[in-house]
């Protein structure tokens, strides 16, 4: 009759939360009673573990048992829990040494026959582990490269209950430790050298890299408004350490990872089909909201392709992601944050109708206008560059190769730095983050360089956000040319690349 | 506890002789047995005994090996509800009035080939 606590963890959206797990063995009927918030899955760890410790070859205590998990009001979703039940049961039986579990978690869900399986989120939950002082993980061996991504825990991969009992008992032998980290094999991303002219949108896919602007490409089919935006990623700089964390502990939750290679060091390409939900959009789902296709393209892009064909309200629902770079979605079991900070490109066909040359539309102009008019203003408002494409008229020359993304993505980089040296007391990283009364006060520019937005203004050509919005693809432009100031010449040009309509 | 020889037995007789043991159990630890095996409409209880300031109510349940669980685990919550009903029933008949009651589980262990356990969970539902 005694009792005995393990840990295991808890994921809220990207967070953990350490969970304890104590197990009672009392007198009375034999039986196992399980307490605080389990959800279904994990009320059914009930017969998981008994049928695993059964065949783990231990007893299963004929006397009454009682598992309570705290803290009590925390709902718990899930079968991660399993091996955390199992060795709190068993330890509280005397089977295995109760102080052992002490400064320990323990992740896994357990097979009928003792064996263990990968879960989502371990990531997340050797974090939290980190951040609480706990020094050792146990997690199932599919998931001990991504345990191993998080320094300063010492993890451990096992493959079935019976493998962490043996080592509970005796440290000496035998759980797996991870191997040196292998690099992740980075994505094929198609090279920009494969897009047939378009050197005003190629110029435009540049800057909104340089620049982290958002970006509308519009044009008839087959000019490669998708080839540009798939080739988009190979511009952007790989991920920071911190941002890599961030974006591989996403996908972590949605059970997207690789299990040798888990950790996501390229930005994340994400292009969603234009009938998604909103659930399936920012995140969703019933008990806890899990992310959605603008949080896995965290720090990446997220192409919405034939964007005029999204539901109104799928679109409308990214407005707040794209404005706080996070989303927070609240379900029954409580309000979970994601982070959402990406990059948006959308591409549309300038009309239902769509003719490779624009003079032979045949759509009523009521139809041409509702159809781009389906993009809210709100929503365009945000996207900093808009560039109208053309039909290609030649196959190429030799002697014109286009440019590669090689040699694109090292002015791209510059820039980047550039901008980031400019903003790094301010907690921008790129010209896309900052506000426009920033770049109005604090970077204010010579009048005789703003003289293009002030007389656009001053006929009502521009609003004053998109004044701001010019302002800051200026700055871009100037880092692209490796200024450290803007000249009229990069404003004239960002006006330029705002010409679709006469927004 | 309690440690016997027992054969092979067919699942009456095991059932009889797991009655057997826990009587000789229960008077052995100085209970007085009141009924054994009294049965009425709802159902029966194995043995009814007392220990002069309360009423034991007791149900045997006797297995020959742990293959398909332990003894305990083959009483089950409707089975004790059953014990419940049926004790009132012995309560009335008998014209008992208010007195304390508890009820215990008496599992029983016959292997084939070991010595006899009996297991007293007392107070179990």
């Amino acid at each position: 009759m005694s009792l005995a606590s393990a840990w295991a963890v808890a994921l809220h959206g990207v967070d953990g939360v350490l969970v304890e797990i104590e197990a009672h063995i009392g007198p009375g009927l034999p039986g196992l009673q399980m307490v605080g918030l389990p959800d279904t899955a994990l009320s059914e760890a009930r017969d998981r573990v008994r049928a695993a410790v059964l065949n783990s070859g231990r007893r299963w205590p004929p006397r009454r048992m009682t598992l309570a998990l705290s803290p009590a009001t925390l709902p718990k979703v899930g079968s991660s829990y399993d091996l955390a039940l199992a060795c709190a049961l068993l330890a509280a039986d005397g089977r295995i040494p109760a102080d052992r579990l002490r400064g320990l978690v323990l992740l896994g869900e357990l097979a009928l026959d003792g064996r263990l399986r990968p879960v989502r989120g371990v990531l997340p939950a050797v974090l939290a582990a980190r951040r609480v002082g706990i020094g050792q993980v146990v997690v199932p061996t599919a998931s001990l490269a991504e345990a191993a991504l998080v320094d300063g825990v010492q993890v451990y991969g096992a493959t079935c209950l019976k493998e962490v009992l043996r080592w509970l008992r005796d440290p000496g032998i035998g759980l797996v430790r991870p191997g040196a980290p292998r690099p992740a094999a980075s994505p094929v991303i198609p090279d920009l050298a494969d897009v047939l002219g378009q050197g005003d949108a190629r110029w435009a896919v540049e800057v909104a890299a340089a620049g982290g602007h958002h970006l509308l490409l519009t044009g008839p089919p087959g000019t490669g408004k998708t080839m540009l935006a798939q080739r988009m990623v190979g511009l952007l700089p790989p991920l920071t350490d911190t941002e890599a964390l961030e974006v591989t502990a996403v996908h972590s939750v949605a059970g997207l990872l690789a299990t040798d290679t888990p950790l996501i060091t390229a930005p994340p390409f994400v292009a969603p089909h234009h009938t998604s939900s909103v659930a399936a959009l920012v995140g969703g789902g019933s008990g806890l909201a899990k992310p959605g296709a603008v949080s896995r393209a965290h720090r990446g892009v997220l192409f919405l392709d034939e964007v005029a064909e999204f539901g109104p309200r799928s679109l409308e629902a990214l407005r707040t992601p794209l404005e706080d770079g996070e989303v927070r979605l609240a379900r029954r079991d409580g309000v979970v944050r994601y982070p959402a900070r990406c990059q948006l490109v959308l591409a549309a066909n300038p009309c239902p109708c769509a003719p490779p040359d624009e003079r032979d539309c045949i759509c009523a102009p009521s139809a041409r206008r509702r159809y781009l008019g389906r993009l809210s203003g709100p929503l365009l408002d945000r996207v900093d560059v808009q560039v109208a494409m053309r039909p290609v008229k030649d196959l190429g020359r030799a002697d014109a190769e286009p440019e590669c993304t090689a040699a694109v993505r090292d002015r791209v980089l510059l820039a980047r730095a550039a901008a980031r040296s400019r903003w790094s007391n301010t907690g921008w990283s790129t010209n896309a983050e900052v506000p426009g009364p920033v770049l109005r006060r604090r970077f204010r520019l010579p009048r005789a360089v703003t003289e293009p937005i002030e007389t656009a203004l001053h006929r009502g050509l521009v609003t004053a956000r998109g004044a701001d919005r010019t302002l800051r693809l200026a700055w871009t432009l100037a880092d692209l040319a490796g200024r450290d100031r803007p000249l009229i010449d990069d404003v004239s040009a960002a006006m330029g690349l705002r010409h679709r309509g006469a927004a | 506890m309690k440690a016997a020889q027992a054969g092979n037995l067919r699942s009456g007789e095991l059932g009889k002789r797991g009655e057997e043991l826990a009587a000789e159990y229960l008077a052995g630890i100085g209970l007085v047995v009141l009924s054994r095996n009294w049965r009425c409409r709802g159902g029966e209880i194995d043995v009814v005994a007392t220990d002069g300031e309360r009423l034991i109510v007791c149900e045997v349940k006797t297995r020959s090996g742990t293959g398909y669980g332990e003894p305990a685990e083959g009483v089950t919550s409707a089975k004790a509800a059953r014990i419940r009903r049926v004790a009132a029933a012995w309560l009335r008949t008998h014209r008992v009035g208010w007195c304390e009651i508890r009820f215990d589980v008496l599992a029983v262990l016959c292997p084939p080939d070991g010595p006899v356990t009996v297991e007293h969970l007392r107070g179990a539902f």
